[in-house]
């Protein structure tokens, strides 16, 4: 099998704020094959999004990346000159933004926003870049795509404006799709449609797709792969059966306790007691410290990301099969 | 689309009709309609037959009427000072008024949106701050002293440029115009400029503005995510989002410009409408003075309806608003 | 907008009157700073502003101090001598007593003391305009605002219009109908500006009428005109600030352009503007101290006052505070 799509390395993306050091993104690392899915979970301030635009190489000022390696296809893109990004994005690496409303240029049509898509990256003509777009939106699922392609996009449905986002992504066949909680906004039947089209296509075109979200319902029917992340952090990696069935970490284990579905009828809900901290003041050590149960005096260091078999924990006392009994 | 477009002509009607009403009872209820439309120097016989042949002794409300009607048949009155309706006269300066406010405009938004577009874009650089200071210039000093002061400088101490009049015109589509004859630009380009000073400012600043909001916008990122070029981010994805309301604001001032141009032309003695008014306040030559006011009146009345209907061409948001699929 | 006040103990004090315009800026949690010394520091961190405030400053105690500070009154014909008249900056009068810093007109006058007097009636002239039509303009949009339907459509509508033409030729209508004089000029100049304030106080006082602490107030039975002006008025102030200074240095130059047009100021009352059209005529014989200096002065005024109004649009803008 070819190597992986894929990799970043001890990525550290921090902001210079007035008011301090922002460290967003700290020490993150992790694969995706190509045709595989990875979900990147948390909640919001967790670090996700930033790490999905230092891959793109789209972290504005006051942010940087600090530290980190990111390889595509082996190839280093943090030592890409600007004009080479230039031919990266939108060609081999793609993002999808959660906002399709505010992400499509609202004065642009739909085809013109289509067809530079495809011409910044190859030299064809006018017409087949049209045609490129128009099979792009027949295979997202767009019906009467003639009609669609002269319209605007406030004229489309938020479901809709979001499948062109998605054919936007997937019109150049690139090695690597990030999609940007893209259902978020959306109800919850066109997501389940919007979810099966988008594993349809990356099946079939073996593209390798990061679906960063904070919805664990989403990850559990799409994902292959999952990263939990915390407050900047990866703190639980491990395939999507191993992490939702038995989770390591007493975070991904609050995370899915506190899902409705999962508490008994008439029994008060379980959370995660306090807050996520602010990035500009972490506490010291284990960052989950001051909500955690089975925190100790060990939790005052900072926890490495520890592998068990072949998942990855970032946990002192992470947790086993018999804990499971603990659970009240 | 059409029912915005007759809603709007509804509303164009009724402002016309109000501010005739104003200049009505400025001329006939305030002022001393006598004076104003009669030629003081008449004898006592001339001045009882025009009050009789204007109505003058009939109720107000019956004058107003002869008022709109003559007003629609295109009787303004006749000027003291020229002896020709004073219609005519207006018509015939309005072309020399219509060329320096274009020319102004044209240099606002030619000059204007680049340099606004680059302190949008830069705004900590040395380039960014100057140009927004000169902004804060351009519209703090007075018109009509900076006029003064490129007369003294190009005219006075250089030489290189003629400091009053216009130049020889030539007829383009039947209307006299000067921008064609490299002595006619001569003449043109120094009332120009400084009739587009302010607007200059105000373009700057505009365009600044937007593009430094557009700059936020997601769509940028998005269109950066697609691997689009810097000049076709700004030049095509920022530059038509704030395109809009640019245009609209400038074309809003096209009206007053042509206000502005009474200032420009008194300086530069062109032979505009605007100078015509000036002269006319000065002699006392009412009929003018009222024929003008109805005239730029509705000249302003149509401009603000045609922004509105280019407006609404411009934004598809506002255009297909009425086709959503 | 800005936050508002929001216990109930400031409106049933009412001896509390300082409570509304303070509280009125306050943000939560920065009660100890007073609201009037966290915008004096927002404002000072511009050193550009800083500098407008001083050279306003400067400017108007040269107005206001004219008679004291001229080297001559240039409207006292018994001191004037016609054989002084156009001089260049920097000569001598006939009889060696007076140094003319920046020359003399055509009559004789010393161009300096011109200049200070003619600030004081450019500066009085465009202050009392505005201050009249920020009166009139605030009181017609709070009336607007609070009462509502046919009146606020009414009032709304006449204030749209008015804006949709140029200051220039509204001012110029009025004058050809009134004649000239220093009331009606000032009377054309609040006509012009009065739907400015009326057209920002009305918005603002909308937004701050459907909030709670108006409601309190009302359950309270206190009186119209009590809420309107001790409640809401207050929280209407910041963009009411700023129009207004930006509005002065309109208005001045409005008058300015009106007096050179001939159709200002009559010449017993002489303003910056009627100076520079006194020597337009000498200009092009290169005398250019006539026009050039009063000019110099009338944008010296002007762009301090911009560079104020600029700073405190940004300083009194909640949406910039970041």
């Amino acid at each position: 099998m070819s190597g992986p799509t894929l990799e970043v390395a001890g990525l550290r993306t921090h902001f210079f704020t007035r008011q301090g050091v922002v460290k967003a993104v700290d020490g993150v690392s992790f694969e995706v094959h190509p045709g595989r899915i990875l979900g990147l979970v948390g909640e919001s301030g967790s670090g996700k999004t930033i790490t999905g635009f230092s891959i793109m190489g789209l972290v504005d000022p006051p942010g940087r990346i600090l530290e980190g390696e990111i390889r595509l296809k082996g190839r280093s893109l943090r030592a890409l000159s600007p004009a080479e990004w230039q031919a990266v994005r939108g060609d081999r690496i793609a993002m999808i933004f959660q906002d399709p409303m505010m992400t499509l240029n609202p004065v642009l049509r739909i085809d013109t926003q289509m067809i530079e898509a495809v011409r910044a990256h190859a030299g064809v003509s006018v017409q087949a870049a049209r045609e490129r777009a128009r099979e792009a939106l027949v295979r997202v699922g767009i019906p009467s795509p003639d009609e669609r392609l002269v319209a605007y996009p406030h004229q489309f449905s938020g479901g809709m404006r979001q499948r062109v986002a998605i054919a936007i992504a997937l019109i150049n066949k690139p090695d690597l799709v990030i999609a940007d909680e893209p259902t978020t906004a959306l109800d919850v039947t066109i997501q389940g449609q919007i979810l099966a089209e988008v594993q349809k296509l990356c099946r079939e075109s073996g593209t390798a797709l990061i679906w960063i979200t904070h919805d664990l319902a989403v990850i559990a029917g799409l994902a292959d792969e999952v990263c939990v992340m915390y407050a900047g952090r990866i703190v639980e990696r491990g395939t999507v059966d191993q992490v939702l069935d038995a989770p390591l970490h007493p975070y991904t284990r609050g995370l899915l306790d506190s899902v409705p579905s999962r508490n008994r009828p008439g029994a008060p809900l379980r959370q995660i007691p306090g807050m996520t901290p602010s990035l500009l003041a972490l506490p010291q050590g284990c960052a989950f410290r001051s909500r955690c149960r089975r925190a100790t005096e060990t939790c005052l260091s900072d926890p490495p990301l520890y592998p068990l078999g072949d998942r990855q924990v970032r946990c002192f006392h992470p947790i086993h099969a018999e804990d499971e009994a603990e659970v009240e | 689309m059409l029912v915005f477009v007759i809603r709007r002509l509804l509303q164009s009607a009724v402002v016309l009709f109000a501010m005739s009403l104003l200049v009505f009872l400025g001329v006939y209820a305030i002022g001393n309609p006598v004076d104003i439309l009669i030629n003081p120097n008449a004898d006592q016989e001339d001045i009882e037959r025009a009050i009789k042949g204007l109505g003058l002794d009939k109720p107000l409300w019956e004058q107003y009427l002869v008022f709109l009607r003559q007003a629609a048949e295109g009787n303004l009155g006749k000027s003291f000072a020229f002896n020709v309706p004073a219609l005519q006269l207006i018509l015939e300066r309005m072309p020399a008024t219509l060329e320096l406010a274009t020319a102004a405009m044209l240099i606002a938004v030619a000059v204007g949106l680049p340099l606004g577009l680059w302190a949008g874009l830069k705004p900590d650089s040395f380039a960014g701050r100057s140009i927004m200071a000169g902004s804060i210039l351009g519209f703090s000093l007075p018109t009509f002293w900076v006029g003064l002061m490129l007369i003294m400088v190009f005219s006075v101490y250089l030489g290189w440029l003629p400091s009053n009049g216009r130049g020889p015109t030539t007829d383009l589509f039947g209307v006299p115009v000067s921008f064609l004859s490299w002595d006619g630009i001569r003449h043109l380009i120094m009332p120009a400029t400084n009739l587009a000073l302010f607007n200059l400012a105000l373009v700057i600043r505009l365009t600044r503005a937007g593009t430094r909001e557009a700059l936020l916008q997601d769509y940028v990122k998005f269109a950066r995510a697609k691997g689009l070029s810097d000049g076709r981010v700004i030049g095509v994805h920022v530059l038509k989002n704030i395109s809009i309301p640019i245009v609209t604001i400038t074309g809003l001032q096209f009206g007053t410009l042509i206000a502005f141009a009474i200032v420009t032309e008194t300086i530069f003695a062109w032979p505009g409408m605007g100078k015509l008014i000036i002269d006319s306040i000065n002699v006392l030559d009412r009929p003018v003075i009222v024929a003008y006011l109805l005239i730029i009146v509705t000249l302003f009345i149509v401009i603000n309806l045609a922004v509105d209907i280019l407006y609404s061409v411009l934004d598809p948001r506002v255009r297909l608003s009425d086709a959503k699929a | 907008m800005t936050p508002p006040v929001d216990s109930p103990a400031a409106i049933t004090e009412d001896a509390a009157l300082a409570a509304p315009a303070e509280a009125a800026i306050a943000v939560p949690g920065a009660a100890e700073e007073s609201p009037f010394r966290r915008i004096a520091a927002d404002f000072a961190a511009s050193r550009l502003a800083l500098l407008g405030l001083a050279l306003f400053a400067l400017v108007v105690l040269c107005a206001v101090l004219a008679p004291l500070i001229s080297p001559q009154n240039p409207y006292d014909l018994a001191q004037l001598d016609v054989l002084d008249s156009r001089l260049e900056p920097g000569s001598r009068s006939g009889d060696g007593k007076l140094l003319f810093w920046l020359g003399t007109d055509d009559q004789g006058r010393d161009m300096l003391s011109a200049i200070f007097y003619g600030l004081r009636i450019s500066i009085g002239v465009g202050v009392a305009a505005t201050l009249c039509a920020l009166a009139i303009g605030t009181s017609l949009g709070l009336a607007a605002a609070f009462f509502g339907g046919r009146a606020d459509s009414f009032i709304m509508r006449v204030a749209d219009i008015q804006l949709s033409f140029p200051a220039i030729l509204i001012a110029l209508i009025l004058l050809a109908v009134l004649g000239q004089g220093v009331d009606k000029i000032i009377i054309a100049l609040i006509a012009v500006q009065w739907a400015y304030y009326a057209r920002t106080v009305r918005g603002s006082a909308l937004v701050e009428r459907s909030k709670e602490y108006i409601e309190a107030a009302r359950c309270l039975a206190l009186p119209a005109r009590r809420i309107v002006f001790r409640h809401l008025l207050p929280n209407c102030l910041p963009p009411l600030i700023v129009v207004a200074t930006v509005q002065v240095a309109a208005a001045i130059t409005l008058e300015a352009t009106l007096s050179f047009l001939g159709l200002g100021l009559p010449i017993t009352e002489p303003s910056l503007g009627l100076l520079i059209a006194n020597g337009f005529t000498y200009m092009l014989s290169g005398k250019y101290w006539i026009s050039f200096f009063p000019g110099v002065a009338l944008l010296l005024t002007i762009v301090s006052i911009n560079l104020v109004g600029d700073q405190l649009r940004d300083v009194l803008n909640p949406r910039l505070q970041r």
